[in-house]
Formats: C-alpha cells, sequence, structure tokens
C-alpha cells in the first residue's frame, strides 16, 4: 500500500521535473545553435546559387561581345579563365569552416568580378555593342546578378556572426561543445567597393 | 533562470540587429511620397491602381520617393527598404518598390523573390530607362512615375494570371494533404493531452468522469484548429489585404532582383 503511493507520487513528479528541464534548456538557448547554424548554412546556399548565377550568364554575354569586338581578345579570354578557375573551386557545406578552402573560393570569386569588370570597362568603346539589345538585356541581368550577390554576402556575413557569436559566448558556448560540437564560419571580409556592381553608364 | 537566459539573449542580438542602418521611412500606404513629388490628384489615381492590382493578385507594388539616400548606394537603400517594409505576402515574397531619390538623380525597382520570375532585372532595366528617366530627365516626375508603374503592373498582371491559374490546381492538391495532416496533428494532441490527464489527475473522480463524457474530445480539438491553422492563415496572407487606412507589408523579402537607373 505506502510502497504504491510513493510511486504514484513520484511518477507525475518525474515527468514534471522532465518537462521543466526540457522548457529551461529551450529557454536558455539550447536549440540557438543548430537554428544559427542553419540559417548561415541557407544563407551560404544563398551566396553560391548567386555565383552559379553569374558564372552561367558569361558564356552568353562573352559570345555577344565577341561579335562586336573580337579583337579584344585579351579581356575575354581572362573572363572565360577566371570563370573556368572559379567553377573548378569544389564547394560543399563544409567550405565554410574550413579558412583556407573559403579563401580559395573568395579569391576566384574575385578574380573573376575584376575580369568582369574589365570587360565592361572595355566594352565602353563600342557603341555599337553597347546598343545591341542583347547585350544591353545581358548587362542589366549581370548587374542585377551581381547586386544579388552583394545581398547575398550581406545576409551570409550577418548570420555567420550571430552563429559564430553564439557558440562563443554565454551559454551559447556551453551548449555548442556539449552538444552540437559546432565549428566557427568563415565569413567575407565586407571590403568596401570590391564586391559592389561595376558601374555602368549608358 | 529561463527569464534571464532570454533578456540576455535578446539584449544580445537586439544590439546585433541594430547596426549602422539608414533611418527608414513608415510604410504610411501604398506610395510614400517623402521627396514631394506627386501631385494629389495624381497620386490618388496611381494609388487606386496599385490597389486594385493588390487586390486582384495579392502583389504588393509600393512607390517611395525620398529626399535622400543617406549616403548609401540606391541599391543598399532599396533592399534595406524592401526587407523594413516587409513587401509582398510573407509565403510568396510577391512585393515590388518603385524607389525615386531625386536628389541623388537615381531611381531603381527593387523585385521581391516571388515576382524575380516575372519582372526580371532585364526587363526593370527596360522600364526604367525606356518609360522612367525619360520623364525625369524633363522634370515630369509624376508621368514618370506613373509609367513606370504602369509598365510593372502590365508586366505582373500577365504572369499573375498564370500563376492563379496554377496556384488553384495545387491548392486542391494541397488541402486533402492538409486535412490528413490536420487529423493526424489532431490525434497526436489528443494522445498527448490524454496521457497528461490521465498522469495528473489519475485519481480525480470528477475529471475521470468528464472523460467518459466525451466533452475532452470537443475541448482540445477547438484549441488545436484556432491556434494551428488561424493563427497561420492570419499570418500568411495578413496585412495588405487590408481595404481601408492601416495598409502594412505583408511579410515578403527581397534578395536584391531588379534594376537601376539614372537620369
Amino acid at each position: 500500500m505506502s510502497l504504491s503511493s510513493v510511486s504514484n507520487l513520484r511518477r507525475p513528479f518525474a515527468v514534471a521535473a522532465m518537462a521543466l528541464l526540457g522548457l529551461v534548456l529551450a529557454g536558455c538557448g539550447v536549440n540557438n545553435v543548430p537554428t544559427l547554424e542553419e540559417k548561415a548554412k541557407a544563407s551560404w546556399g544563398e551566396v553560391q546559387n548567386q555565383y552559379q548565377r553569374r558564372a552561367d550568364l558569361i558564356p552568353n554575354l562573352v559570345e555577344t561581345v565577341k561579335g562586336f569586338a573580337a579583337q579584344e581578345r585579351e579581356v575575354l579570354t581572362a573572363v572565360i579563365e577566371a570563370r573556368a578557375k572559379a567553377s573548378q573551386v569544389k564547394v560543399d557545406a563544409s567550405t565554410i569552416t574550413d579558412p583556407a578552402r573559403f579563401k580559395e573560393f573568395q579569391d576566384a570569386q574575385n578574380q573573376l568580378s575584376g575580369a568582369l569588370g574589365r570587360l565592361l570597362v572595355t566594352v565602353e568603346r563600342y557603341p555599337e555593342l553597347k546598343s545591341n539589345q542583347n547585350f544591353l538585356a545581358l548587362q542589366s541581368q549581370l548587374e542585377g546578378t551581381e547586386n544579388r550577390v552583394a545581398v547575398a554576402r550581406r545576409d551570409y556575413i550577418q548570420a555567420v556572426q550571430a552563429f559564430n557569436t553564439e557558440i562563443r559566448t554565454f551559454p551559447g558556448v556551453i551548449w555548442a561543445r556539449l552538444f552540437w560540437g559546432a565549428k566557427a564560419m568563415e565569413s567575407f571580409a565586407a571590403t568596401a567597393g570590391a564586391e559592389r556592381p561595376p558601374a555602368v553608364k549608358f | 533562470m529561463t527569464a534571464v537566459c532570454l533578456a540576455l539573449l535578446t539584449a544580445l542580438f537586439g544590439s546585433l540587429a541594430l547596426a549602422a542602418e539608414p533611418s527608414y521611412p513608415a510604410l504610411s500606404g501604398r506610395i510614400v511620397d517623402g521627396a514631394n513629388l506627386l501631385a494629389p490628384d495624381a497620386r490618388q489615381r496611381i494609388e487606386a491602381k496599385l490597389k486594385a492590382h493588390e487586390d486582384k493578385t495579392s502583389d504588393q507594388l509600393v512607390v517611395a520617393t525620398v529626399p535622400s539616400l543617406q549616403d548609401v548606394t540606391i541599391e543598399d537603400f532599396a533592399n534595406g527598404l524592401f526587407r523594413f517594409w516587409k513587401l509582398g505576402q510573407a509565403k510568396t515574397n510577391n512585393g515590388a518598390l518603385l524607389l525615386v531619390a531625386p536628389s541623388e538623380r537615381k531611381v531603381r525597382i527593387e523585385v521581391g523573390y516571388g515576382l524575380e520570375g516575372a519582372l526580371t532585372d532585364a526587363l526593370s532595366k527596360v522600364i526604367i530607362t525606356t518609360a522612367v528617366a525619360p520623364k525625369f530627365k524633363t522634370g515630369d516626375f509624376t508621368g514618370g512615375i506613373e509609367a513606370g508603374v504602369d509598365a510593372i503592373l502590365t508586366i505582373l498582371a500577365g504572369d499573375a494570371e498564370e500563376w492563379q491559374r496554377r496556384a488553384s490546381v495545387r491548392s486542391d492538391e494541397t488541402s486533402l494533404v492538409d486535412i490528413i495532416a490536420m487529423v493526424v496533428m489532431m490525434a497526436l494532441v489528443l494522445i498527448i493531452v490524454a496521457a497528461f490527464i490521465r498522469e495528473f489527475g489519475g485519481t480525480d473522480a470528477s475529471r475521470r468522469h468528464r472523460l467518459r463524457n466525451g466533452r475532452w474530445v470537443t475541448l482540445p480539438q477547438s484549441s488545436g484548429w484556432s491556434t494551428g491553422s488561424g493563427g497561420g492563415w492570419s499570418s500568411g496572407s495578413g496585412g495588405g489585404s487590408d481595404s481601408s487606412g492601416g495598409f502594412s507589408g505583408g511579410g515578403g523579402s527581397s534578395g536584391g532582383g531588379g534594376a537601376s537607373g539614372d537620369w
């Protein structure tokens, strides 16, 4: 009789304690680490997506420019080579926690940005090309994509900042070490001007 | 303990979110004419077009003129303002923003994620260079803004009708899935609630009596409906569809689509 009444008292207590523990853990941000990690990964996906979109536009752009300015061989090959190099860089989810590979990715994309910028400056010397409908459409798509890259990079920088702050500060640092084994993520250096779309005047 | 942790975290992230951003105007209507470019009658005319389009398609197109870009590029300003106002519905991100900065002589069409397929960068650029900028050059801001709005609405109307057809086909499929999901969810909630009642109220005779009465079936069911589907629906499509006075963004976002130009 006394034994069963004790177990009757204890069982609800144990359930309540478990529920309370769960609430306290959740309230103290045990879920913040994976939540912020997923958000940063999603932002990284968007960055890759927009860089890919830019790479996809380049063959068409190069072909169009060739039609009017085939003699600008040097600038055109620089763009083609930079694109090839950028697409050779293998990128996956682990790139963002590996400083060397992240730098490789960033350098390749920056080089492509530079080559594209030089191409668009060269194009200024060809009025026929500048008034070509196909080229104008490609150019506005390229501008739009560069702007999307800038937005995606900014979102990624913010997401990584939130994640890195969470896993380095209390109490997130405890959960990161104890539960998740989370590693700090690499971020873009937000250099002024480097990631701005090349200015194009009409 | 919980409250302390939460307070600390909100303080931390609140301060992070407040990193140097320009101060954006409030979303007072479909036209926020901060630079005073539009005559009252033209403003009413354009606003009516914007509202008619939104009522038909739920696309939110907003026109903003600002006295200053506060030393950021028009691309950054437009994207920040778009996200500040949360234009477009939360699920479809079907917002667009026509931003005019007369002091900097810059104009931009910022397109939400959901409209990028219809209102492409190339089309946005064409609208700016052929419809908007020429009128702005002659000082005709009203004409330029109206021409831009007309062009955007024409393009959106063309695609939105097709989209609506697709959406109606799709909603038939999802409604069945929704019902099944709802039933499963309700069953789960009922099992959990029943387990709790048995656990904590096992010795309470009156509660057990109520259980057999069947009243416990209706109680969790109605609460499951109101929180599960009612709350989700209002946050998804609330906001902009309000007809009188209180116009607000529906929760959409933009990733920098669209085009800019100057004159």
